[in-house]
């Protein structure tokens, strides 16, 4: 076999499992967007504000230590002692819950029956006051995330690919535990949504809710169960990227990547979300194995953007959205 | 309501009446007491007083703008009235949320109907169910237990209301696929699927060909007969509406004008003025 058809195979192998990472966080968008309308700007940010609490309740940090030191001149910043990873991820999940619920409480509330334009810039709000409170309460340094996911080249995918093609494909072992993660995480929320009653008031309120007021579903719980999905699809989101590349602030910009992912799959469509990841991920990858030799390197920075400028012309409701038509 | 003892009630237990052909009308369910709602400078309802019997079909009529659509949205909730009471099983109502209203067996169809075009007709149906399952998430994800008597519990009791609204053949049908005359009746459905103890039926008939409206008011009937609903309804058409009900209350820019059964509304001279316009000698 040619060596330019292997490498394109492992190039593509990369992208797939790099457009399940944008695809976690599209994800969360689709959530929120299907249920109430709001693009929620603030996704990424939700995501690094989790996997800054889950690093923090692992290493026990005292949470807003900076500013307490600050204002009273103590020394505190650890409690020291490690809380286990399964102990913090629930205790993170808990917070995400407890966030939904204060969006709930001091935005949404407030902004019944609001344009969505107006919602929107509110979620902006959002994203910048969630980022100060995770700086404020964490600190803004750039930490490790360690949550027992294996790293590093997968073996198995090399030694395979060695014996079928005598050429070993890197695979990072991260990736495809987050590649079946995802999985697992699309597969809960598609039993949630298809066989619970929330599940069912949760689409109710997504297509209707005069409609779903008047078989009886609160929008405002509604709306917390959707936050608060969103917060823990977030939070799995967060701890991909952050065990990847550590929980840095720029986690929050992932959130842009994820724009093009949207405009490809459709703002309302779950599997949507999931293959237009799949899609920016692979183009992304064999766009570079390819086009870089001849136009120059880091075409990752922009190949998505163009692909979704594209899209934009000839399908703008992206490949599985909802057809927009207007009746005249 | 429980706790609450009968010096707390509002009105007083009655016993009610046969009508002509038989059929067994209660005591008071629930009175409208001097309603006024008011939107910003507009009067909408002003000081409006009527009661709704168990078991009865109670029409409420009247040209565009007199109020009526607004009056059904203070039954169900979604209009908080500045002034007046709801008196509902003989106990003054606080003020409550669309939803709470619902919840408490007060169920509803819209003007523009109001359906989950997304979902399947046997979804937008099963939705009517949603505060009759108390199985927990736990369960609801396993399949398991409570869950799973409540399921098919619900599903025989859609399916029930499937077979009687005739609409057997469009149940895996995306509501947003069917004609209008067809979804009015799955919102119908989805109402009935709540087993209401009153049904309010915004314009049930608006919009639709002869054939069609002869079916609704078939179906309306059967609902009251058959599960002795309390249906409260709009309507345009004034012979669709004398033929269908009990009793009519008559609204006109916002005031009431007339209320008893069809025979006296079609004699009473002021509904002759307002709503059908001056009488021929």
């Amino acid at each position: 076999m040619p060596d330019t058809l292997l490498f394109a195979m492992e190039a593509t192998l990369n992208g797939l499992t790099a457009g399940v990472m944008y695809a976690l966080v599209a994800l969360g968008f689709v959530l929120i967007f299907k249920a109430s309308g709001i693009f929620n700007f603030a996704q990424g940010v939700m995501a690094l504000f989790a996997a800054l609490t889950l690093v923090g309740f692992q290493s026990g940090q005292i949470p807003f230590s900076h500013l307490i030191n600050a204002m009273f001149g103590t020394r505190l910043h650890h409690f020291g002692w490690n809380m286990p990873t399964l102990l913090a991820i629930p205790a993170t999940v808990l917070v995400m819950i407890l966030l939904a619920v204060l969006v709930e409480r001091f935005i949404l509330k407030h902004l019944v029956n609001q344009e969505p334009i107006i919602l929107f810039m509110a979620t902006i709000g959002l994203a910048y006051f969630l980022e100060g409170v995770g700086d404020i309460m964490w600190g803004a340094e750039v930490k490790a995330l360690d949550v027992g996911l294996p790293k590093g080249m997968s073996g198995a995918v090399d030694d395979v690919t060695f014996a079928w093609f005598g050429y070993g494909f890197y695979i990072d072992r991260l990736e495809i535990w987050a590649a079946g993660i995802a999985a697992l995480l699309v597969a809960a929320l598609t039993v949630f949504s298809q066989y619970t009653k929330q599940g069912r008031a949760l689409r109710a309120v997504a297509d209707d809710h005069q409609a779903a007021l008047s078989v009886g579903i609160s929008l405002r719980f509604i709306w917390v169960l959707t936050w608060s999905i969103a917060g823990i699809v977030a939070l799995v989101a967060g701890i991909m990227w952050g065990s990847k590349s550590g929980v840095q602030f720029s986690l929050s910009l992932i959130a842009l990547k994820a724009l093009p992912v949207l405009i490809l799959g459709g703002f309302t469509s779950i599997p949507g979300a999931i293959i237009g990841g799949l899609i920016i991920g692979v183009g992304e990858k064999l766009f570079d194995f390819f086009m870089s030799p001849i136009i120059g390197g880091a075409t990752e920075n922009w190949f998505a953007y163009m692909l979704a400028l594209v899209f934009l012309l000839f399908r703008p409701q992206g490949l599985f959205g909802e057809r927009i038509i207007e009746r005249v | 309501m429980n706790g609450q003892g009968d010096a707390m009630r509002d009105t007083a237990p009655d016993e009610g009446y046969v009508t002509a052909d038989g059929r067994k009308i209660g005591g008071v369910a629930m009175e409208m007491r001097n309603i006024t709602l008011r939107f910003g400078g507009v009067v909408a309802i002003k000081d409006i007083s009527f009661d709704i019997r168990w078991g009865e079909i109670r029409a409420i009529i009247g040209p565009n703008g007199a109020g009526k659509s607004s009056m059904l949205n203070v039954i169900s909730g979604f209009y908080h009235p500045q002034e007046g009471d709801v008196i509902f099983k003989g106990y003054k109502r606080p003020r409550m949320r669309p939803y709470q209203v619902a919840r408490m067996g007060i169920a509803r169809t819209f003007q523009n109907i109001a359906l989950f075009e997304g979902m399947s007709v046997l979804d937008n149906i099963m939705t009517g169910r949603l505060h009759h399952m108390k199985a927990n998430l736990f369960q609801q994800a396993m399949w398991w237990g409570r869950a799973q008597r409540e399921e098919d519990a619900n599903r025989e009791q859609v399916e029930k209301i499937i077979d009687f609204l005739e609409i057997q053949h469009i149940r895996k049908t995306p509501v947003a696929r069917l004609p209008y005359g067809l979804k009015k009746r799955v919102e119908l459905a989805r109402a009935l699927a709540a087993e209401p103890s009153i049904l309010l039926l915004d314009e049930p008939m608006a919009g639709m060909n002869v054939e069609e409206k002869e079916d609704m008011s078939r179906f309306i009937l059967d609902v009251n007969d058959e599960f002795g609903t309390t249906t409260v309804l709009i309507e345009h058409d004034m012979g669709v509406v004398m033929d269908l009900s009990d009793r009519v209350v008559v609204m006109d820019y916002g005031k009431k004008i007339g209320d008893g059964t069809p025979d006296e509304v079609r004699n009473n001279e002021e509904v002759i003025k307002a709503y059908l316009g001056v009488a021929h000698e």
